[in-house]
């Protein structure tokens, strides 16, 4: 539709049509269809179909100047307000403020009054209008822009204030400049319109739609038709250009990405072929995971995060589950509660039994049940999962009451107790706070203290002291040492850090991409370990004592896990792989309280 | 060739906020760095360590320039480095960020990225700047073709070295690394410090190490200056300095380092918080959290002064053997 109005408006001079302008006062109010006018005549006996394509034409051209004009003087303010801050940002802004606190067709008609009426100044007057609007949208980024690092980066290489706005921010906010510009032309289109209908865009004889309009007020009732015509043109118009800007802006904003945005369901799919592997664990244990096999569906690509992860865990026992970013380590944490975020998640094989409960094909109902109560979980960043805008005392309590109907006052005894168990300074003060005033560790002990609202079986320690400093690192960890010890708590610790899981884990697994490849008791693996990748990966972390040196690495990086290499992953990288590595699966090789997946291990020290 | 030290910083203190509002009174600001002096050698690593809040990523941001010191001087190869003037200190001293994505912008590529210091700071010819990218480029074991591809296409360790790769086209002699590899895999860290150590070889650099990380500060520094509260408590020898504290406060912070084979200390309610910045401590900023702390440390801050070969510390009852 769009696309033929403009064509339309574009091809203009070249149709066979009337002259727009010339009267014919024999022929006025000439009903449409009649023979030699199609839409019929106005007041004055012009051909209404000319006139009406050659007012579209002027009406959009008006319009999208204006909206060009707004952007591109908006966006500029914009730029330099939110880019220089301070001072200019103020003064800017407040000018910007003063102009919108005026409504805006006063504004408008104020500054058509100002420089006399005419299109040239209608146009001005609506694109000054609008400026607000751009400006205040490309503030807001810039801003956001502005304190990013790479524009330090651009200041060290020696670009000016001017360079950087132009080379460093403007390609970064020309995205919602443009998503703008679609999305208010229609509406700019509406108000010059507004103001040739008052008499004050396009002069006569010269038709805009606005202006065609005014003209056919006067004889609304006797001849609706002179009306009707522009009307309907500019609510296609407006219309399909207000569909394109959503189209535009649907296709540009990156929060929507690709396609609708999809709600993840509450549990990961589970689309297991075949039937579920026995257990190896044997029973007794308080979680098993067997073979669990985790993918990333997306589109047509198929990422296995956890290619087949055996664990097990038991009552009060701490097993720390090592490895670097993309490993799966986080993947099989979550997998155990179907938390993994679905689409793209699904759970492709394996079970995780829970006291020898099968979990896995465990109806939502009672998988509710399980989260929290028994199997809770606490990660890297308390300030994502604390609710910013509740104090901590009231996200305490509803976890609480979750999973145990109690009264307010009783739950909220039971949260005092809870941030005291975590050992929280002044508990009864902090339970009012919200989570910004309290320090990163403090966030942390609330996320732990959430965890064992419930008094669960097993916590899952996805990465809880990454974020914290040494000192308070310390802290936390010597908090869960002892929750374990005192209340049999089995924790599942997620860590790239060896020193972290010597301090904290009788039992270690590393993982690497999507596997486990080794596993044993911590003391055991740490000083001798058997596979290759555990070797390296320890030597590459430096120790404090050695004093100044080269570092140990290992060359290249972790294949990507849609194009694994066949047989053992970790062969194109290894020192000691040979021809057979790369022949067919390794497996997982036990002896004792010791596993690892390596055809030729490291000859034990 | 001049005997003055690479870097010399004399008495920078940095105070956020203090400018007057429009309208009202000043308020008190907030100090972020008080009173810091050391020195650099040339070709000397300095590790600077500290925890959040410690200043650090201020004191970096001022010596590259990047931000206006309220007080003290920056001098570099004994020449008074005047007000923050990234453009003109940009061929002296470089930085390189933490973040290695959100240092380079998304919508450059590589080329331009490393042109524009090519281009501004040393107005070189389109001809040499062709030879220097291909060189920066080995330099940090890039390919080529990396040239022409968009920040977005690299892994984070890559990312880094097109980080290096722009901090060392402005050619500088000292290069301030803010927390270069506490973003990366240790894999992927241990392959960066390794690179950084070789150009600095190669290139007679000096650098100044920021880290939160003491094993790393020691694998990578001569000497190591530790941060608490926006000062320096301790200064000497790397490898002294964390075998043996002299400040409780590095005592402290190497105790806590999880290491193999050492038992997790007993879980204390210590509130391991930084005195309010608003209202600072009228004694030393550790006393709060210090074992040994005394009235004396409560009333009076303590200088920094020299306890041994080499070594400094601020503090009223430095540890001893």
């Amino acid at each position: 539709m769009l696309a033929l109005i403009l064509l339309l408006a574009l091809a203009t001079p070249f149709l066979p049509l009337q002259d727009p302008n010339a009267t014919a006062t024999a022929e006025r109010f000439a009903r449409p269809l009649s023979p030699d006018h199609l839409l019929g005549t106005d007041h004055l006996g012009r051909d209404l179909l000319a006139r009406l394509v050659h007012g579209t034409r002027l009406s959009l051209a008006m319009g999208l100047a204006a909206a060009l004009l707004a952007a591109v003087l908006g966006s500029i303010l914009g730029i330099v307000a939110g880019f220089l801050g301070g001072r200019a940002d103020n003064l800017i802004m407040r000018g910007i403020d003063m102009l919108m606190g005026f409504p805006y067709v006063l504004l408008a008609l104020a500054i058509v009054a100002a420089l006399g009426p005419g299109l040239v100044n209608a146009l001005i007057a609506v694109a000054a209008v609008n400026m607000p609007f751009f400006a205040r949208n490309i503030r807001g980024v810039t801003v956001a822009l502005a304190g990013r690092e790479f524009v330090d980066a651009a200041r060290l290489s020696g670009m000016g204030n001017l360079r950087i706005m132009a080379v460093e921010i403007l390609p970064n906010v020309l995205p919602v400049i443009v998503i703008a510009l679609t999305t208010t032309t229609g509406w700019m289109i509406l108000e010059t319109a507004g103001l040739s209908f008052l008499g004050l865009g396009s002069q006569p004889p010269q038709a805009d739609l606005g202006s065609m309009l005014g003209e056919a007020r006067a004889a609304l009732i006797s001849h609706p038709h002179v009306a009707v015509v522009p009307g309907v043109m500019i609510f296609l118009v407006v219309m399909s250009i207000n569909l394109f800007g959503d189209g535009v802006r649907d296709a540009l904003d990156p929060r929507l990405g690709a396609g609708a945005p999809t709600r993840p369901l509450p549990a990961t799919v589970v689309d297991r072929t075949g039937p579920p592997p026995p257990s190896q664990a044997g029973h007794g244990a308080l979680l098993a995971i067997d073979d669990l096999r985790t993918e990333f569906r997306i589109g047509r690509r198929v990422l296995p995060a956890a290619g087949g992860v055996s664990l097990s865990l038991g009552r009060g026992e701490a097993l720390g589950l090592v490895g670097e970013s993309g490993s799966g380590k986080s993947v099989t944490a979550l997998s155990v509660m179907r938390l993994v975020a679905s689409p793209p998640g699904v759970i492709a094989g394996g079970t995780v039994r829970l006291d020898d409960t099968e979990v896995l094909d465990a109806p939502l109902r009672i998988l509710r049940g399980l989260r929290g109560r028994r199997v809770a979980y606490v990660f890297q960043d308390p300030q994502g999962t604390l609710h910013p805008l509740y104090r901590i005392g009231e996200q305490l309590t509803e976890a609480i009451r979750a999973h145990q109907p109690m009264s307010l006052q009783a739950a909220r005894a039971r949260a005092i107790e809870l941030l005291r168990d975590v050992r929280m300074p002044r508990p009864e003060d902090r339970i009012d706070d919200y989570p910004h005033q309290l320090s990163g560790g403090q966030r942390q002990r609330v996320g732990i203290a959430m965890a064992l609202a419930n008094d669960p079986d097993v916590i899952m320690a996805d990465e809880p002291t990454t974020a914290l400093d040494v000192t308070v690192q310390a802290q936390i960890l010597a908090l869960l040492d002892q929750l374990r010890r005192e209340r049999g708590l089995a924790i599942l610790f997620i860590t790239h850090d060896f020193g972290v899981v010597a301090q904290l884990c009788e039992r270690l697994a590393v993982m690497y991409a999507g596997r486990i490849v080794e596993e044993g008791p911590t003391a055991e693996v740490l000083a001798a370990p058997a596979h290759p990748y555990t070797r390296r990966l320890i030597a590459c972390v430096p120790a404090p004592g050695a004093g100044r040196r080269r570092l140990e690495t290992i060359p290249g990086l972790p294949p990507p896990l849609d194009a694994l290499p066949p047989g053992c992953a970790f062969a194109p990288r290894c020192h000691r792989a040979r021809p057979a590595c790369s022949d067919g699966e390794v497996v997982l090789r036990r002896t004792g309280m010791r596993a690892v997946r390596c055809l030729y291990p490291e000859a034990a020290a | 060739m001049t005997t003055a030290p690479a870097l010399k910083v004399e008495g920078l203190s940095k105070t956020f906020g203090a400018r007057a509002p429009l309208l009202g009174r000043a308020r008190p600001g907030v100090q972020a760095v008080r009173d810091v002096s050391f020195a650099v050698a040339r070709g000397e690593t300095l590790g600077i360590v500290g925890e959040s809040g410690s200043g650090k990523s201020t004191l970096a941001r001022m010596l590259a320039g990047l931000l206006a010191p309220t007080a003290g001087c920056i001098e570099i190869a004994g020449t008074r480095l005047g007000i923050a003037k990234p453009a003109r200190s940009g061929r002296l001293i470089q930085y390189v960020f933490q973040d290695p994505a959100a240092s380079l912008n998304p919508r450059r590529s590589v080329r331009r990225i490393l042109e524009t210091p090519l281009k501004l700071l040393h107005h070189m010819p389109q001809a040499a700047r062709e030879q220097r990218l291909a060189e920066l480029l080995a330099a940090v074991s890039l390919p080529t073709d990396a040239l022409d591809r968009y920040p977005h296409e690299f892994s984070g360790g890559q990312a880094q070295r097109i980080g290096i790769a722009r901090a060392l086209a402005a050619d500088p002699r000292i290069l301030v690394l803010d927390e270069p590899v506490s973003a990366l895999d240790v894999s992927v860290q241990a392959q960066v410090l390794n690179l950084l150590a070789e150009l600095q070889q190669r290139m007679g650099l000096t650098y100044l190490f920021i880290t939160h990380d003491l094993a790393v500060a020691e694998a990578v520094s001569d000497r190591v200056m530790v941060l608490y509260f926006g000062a320096v408590v301790e200064l000497g020898p790397a490898r002294e300095i964390l075998a043996r504290p002299a400040h409780p406060y590095t005592r402290l912070l190497a105790d806590s380092a999880p290491v193999t084979g050492r038992p997790l200390p007993a879980p204390g309610t210590a509130d391991a918080g930084l005195p309010d910045p608003r209202h600072p401590p009228a004694g030393c900023a550790f006393a709060g959290r210090c074992p040994r702390a005394d009235a004396l440390c409560r009333g009076q801050a303590p200088p920094l002064e020299r306890i041994g070969d080499d070594r400094l510390a601020a503090c009223h009852h430095p540890l001893r053997e």
